[in-house]
């Protein structure tokens, strides 16, 4: 017993006890729900600036409730996350502020970033059909849709429809579309009796294993693998070239609606969306990155440009919740 | 009346949670009606009574072999059947699926000798689900099973056996209905872990009550009908507690007379020896020693690969210390709870004490946001107290459930007695009882310990800026699919969750009485 009251007396004396007071000193707090691939850029700004950065990641559902919950005493200055669809709805619901950055706008093209200027995408990412280089003849493939056709009936494999990234997918489906047509497409999809599987990386395992011929990944997911294994039998196909273009999405910031230091995290989205940072982030991370005068990873330049869907990315958000309703009814899990 | 403010406080959070209600969500509500509510409440339902069966099973036929018989390894055996409760759900989830499914190496293997048709047969993903759940939460059952067991002694089975019953039957109609109320609050704790998990649900892509309540949640962006959906699960555990609560309060008439001397087990030999090491032996291996392996390797790959450069020691620390500080304020609450209902016990103090404790049966996300409300409104956001609160809420049942059990056991007798020697109710509580319950309190804590060490989702939302944990590392690393990265947290979890498991099973041989 002795032991437990020791116990709690010393956690009590060491532990921070009492939420931090918000530093004086123009440092800037970041709520991020992106993990990977960022570090370097971070370093650099505060190299650059002499402002320091503070972290504090989380899932993306979980920090727009403490953000709400905190209220105009949040410490964040900050908010980074992935999907246009997240980023949509904390903009919905008031965590965001308006930005007004000549630079901002200058650097992310418009289809990238929120028409009312609370959101910025600072890396893109291409979600693209992925096909197993020795058992498929990209001939073969053409669009989404096309998915659906029979003769891969018994060879897709899709990342569950609970994923953000499918969720978005089809988002930007209604939007173009509308509702009854993309329900057609899962439910072609879904006619296809594809395996449903829980991450990315899995997905590209699975076609490259032989369990399935095709699926839908995000681009820099394989460019990960290659560089593990350079013979890794999978290849992007950028779909509906013809038609809309392939389905881009992105991660972004904006400055949250209480931000203690604002002017700095201006400066700071700023400095993330120079082509130096961008860089930074195409180099570790392998996605694309969202200004046009950053140079992609080598690996990814190698698949060579593609004609992106041009829809604003916030349609993602827009229409995210019917996403899900219509793969619910269309029985995809 | 501190008891009763201590109830008031752990239960804020779950009347957040009840309080959903004020607000409509019917349009989601039709919506899963239409699509797939049956579904979910039927996995749900399955799941945990795929598990109860599966622990029950599992955990009392280990707990009844290294009780009554003797067999090569049983010494080991004996604390080892405890290790894979240090496993994380989450963990032995992905580890399975990265050595078993598909492209895997068990199955590529496979393919490498029988040519590509080869392939393990796939499993139903509710099947996997609680596979896996009964490989990382049967230790409950089996330490409760065999204290159980244990304190039965050699007197019970020797009546038994004295009345012409073999010891099988003996076992079927004596040993085991006496020890069904230990069984059941060790399967409902193993039911509750299972209809809170969401990691373990969200790997295997099996659509349950909490896949769907993140699903609305993050999906839809609809928190309140997330919330409600979450409020099933509170009914759920209502149900499970109240049923165990009927099993156990048999026990004190049961099991208040003294102990005999122990069985003394009979040595096996021959194919029956085999056997069961061979049971021992593969359910350890499949519920700790693959998955250890198989993070080893991948931590090895990693550290090779020179992919850690983190600040390791202090990962370790902080969880360390976070979670031994939320075991002991656990134990304080539950010692109180138990206590105030031993002075009086009334059914509004039991009902009270049982609402406290169905925490355990919500996914941490939910509780963290019914916490959430309270600590704003305190401007506590960000603090420790705000994490440490969510733990208390979230694992009061684990402390409880073991502080209780031991509590109920020291005969009302030796309170009457110490109060007739003008002793009170404090010093009664200090000088008679908690040397009693020594062992107990103990318990609990490292169960607490354990517990708060695996936690993840009440971390992530409630924590301090800068304040990292060894499970949030692992949580980093898996959500960008970087199992390698992910790998030396989640060995470091699993290790240190050993030292306390170790300890007690060693130190107290009568661990959970």
């Amino acid at each position: 017993m002795r032991l437990l009251v020791l116990l709690l007396i010393a956690a009590i004396a060491g532990g921070p006890l009492v939420p931090a007071t918000v530093n004086a000193s123009g440092e800037v707090v970041v709520y991020s729900s992106r993990h990977y691939g960022q570090e370097k850029a971070f370093e650099a700004f505060t190299n650059k600036t002499g402002i320091q950065l503070k972290l504090l990641n989380g899932d993306t559902g979980q920090l727009f409730e403490r953000l709400k919950a905190e209220g105009d005493k949040t410490p964040a200055d900050v908010l980074l996350t992935v999907d246009a669809g997240n980023l949509w709805n904390a903009a919905r619901a008031g965590l965001l502020s308006p930005v007004d950055s000549a630079e901002l706008k200058q650097n992310i093209p418009a289809h990238l970033r929120d028409p009312e200027h609370r959101w910025f995408g600072l890396t893109m990412r291409a979600r693209t059909i992925m096909y197993n280089t020795k058992k498929v003849n990209p001939a073969q493939l053409s669009t989404y849709e096309a998915l659906g056709d029979p003769r891969w009936k018994g060879r897709l494999c899709l990342r569950s429809s609970g994923n953000v990234y499918n969720q978005s997918l089809l988002a930007t489906m209604i939007k173009r579309h509308g509702e009854a047509k993309t329900e057609e497409v899962a439910r072609g999809w879904v006619a296809n009796q594809p395996t449903i599987i829980s991450g990315d990386t899995k997905v590209l395992e699975a076609i490259a294993a032989g369990q399935c011929d095709v699926g839908i990944t995000n681009t820099y997911y394989l460019a990960r693998l290659l560089a593990k294994d350079p013979n890794f039998p999978v290849a992007p196909f950028f779909p509906n070239q013809s038609t809309t273009g392939t389905h881009v999405n992105v991660s972004g910031a904006g400055v949250t609606a209480h931000a203690k230091n604002r002017a700095n995290a201006i400066r700071f989205l700023e400095f993330l969306s120079s082509a130096e940072a961008q860089q930074m982030f195409a180099q570790t991370s392998q996605e694309y990155p969202a200004n046009p005068k950053a140079e992609a990873h080598p690996t990814v330049k190698a698949w060579g440009s593609f004609k992106q869907d041009d829809i604003n990315v916030a349609s993602a958000g827009e229409f995210q919740a019917a996403a899900t309703r219509l793969a619910d009814r269309a029985g995809y899990k | 009346m501190a008891a009763g403010a201590i109830v008031a406080l752990v239960a804020v959070p779950l009347v957040v949670v009840l309080l959903s209600w004020r607000e409509p969500a019917g349009a989601v509500w039709a919506h899963l009606w239409r699509t797939q509510l049956a579904e979910i409440v039927g996995n749900t339902v399955l799941l945990a009574a795929g598990v109860g069966a599966g622990t029950l099973v599992v955990g009392t036929t280990l707990a009844w072999l290294v009780v009554s018989y003797q067999f090569p390894g049983r010494a080991i055996f004996e604390w080892a059947l405890a290790l894979p409760l240090a496993v994380p759900a989450y963990v032995i989830g992905f580890v399975f699926l990265g050595v078993f499914d598909y492209a895997g190496p068990v199955q590529s293997a496979l393919r490498g000798w029988l040519g590509p048709g080869a392939r393990l047969p796939e499993l139903p993903s509710g099947l996997a689900v609680a596979i896996v759940m009964t490989l990382v939460f049967y230790p409950y059952v089996y330490l409760l099973a065999r204290t159980a067991f244990r304190e039965q002694g050699l007197a019970t089975l020797e009546v038994a056996r004295s009345l012409g019953r073999s010891r099988a039957q003996a076992f079927r109609e004596v040993v085991l209905p006496m020890a069904r109320p230990s069984l059941a609050a060790g399967a409902s704790l193993a039911m509750m872990e299972a209809v809170a998990d969401f990691g373990t649900v969200a790997t295997f892509g099996h659509r349950t009550l909490t896949e769907s309540i993140y699903r609305v949640w993050t999906g839809m962006f609809d928190r309140v009908a997330a919330t409600q959906l979450a409020s099933l699960l509170l009914l759920f555990a209502l149900g499970l507690l109240a049923l165990e609560r009927a099993l156990r309060r048999r026990r004190r008439f049961t099991q208040s007379q003294r102990r005999g001397p122990a069985a003394v087990p009979v040595r096996l030999r021959g194919l029956p020896a085999a056997g069961a090491s061979a049971a021992c032996g593969l359910v350890l291996g499949l519920g700790f020693v693959l998955p250890l392996v198989q993070l080893t390797a991948w931590a090895l790959t990693g550290v090779r690969a020179g992919e850690f450069g983190r600040d390791f020691g202090h990962l370790l620390w902080s969880s360390f210390v976070l979670a031994g500080t939320a075991g002991a304020l656990i134990c304080a609450v539950a010692l109180a709870l138990a206590y105030a209902a031993r002075l009086r016990p009334s059914a509004g103090v039991r009902f009270a004490t049982q609402f406290a404790c169905m925490g355990y049966a919500l996914p941490g996300a939910v509780i963290a946001v019914g916490v959430l409300g309270p600590v704003a409104w305190l401007a506590l956001t960000g603090s420790a107290v705000a994490v440490l609160y969510a733990y208390v809420v979230r694992f009061l049942a684990v402390g409880h459930q073991t502080i209780e059990a031991s509590l109920a056991k020291i005969p009302t007798t030796f309170d009457e007695a110490s109060h007739s020697l003008g002793v009170g109710t404090t010093a009664t509580l200090r000088r008679v009882h908690l040397p009693l319950l020594r062992h107990g309190v103990l318990t609990a804590f490292i169960l607490a310990w354990v517990e708060t060490m695996k936690e993840l989702p009440a971390t992530l939302l409630l924590r301090p800026l800068g304040l990292k944990t060894l499970a949030i590392e692992v949580w980093e690393r898996t959500s960008e699919s970087l199992w390698v990265d992910a790998s030396l947290p989640a060995l470091a979890i699993v290790l240190v969750g050993l030292v306390p498991l170790y300890l007690t099973t060693r130190l107290s041989p009568g661990l959970l009485r």
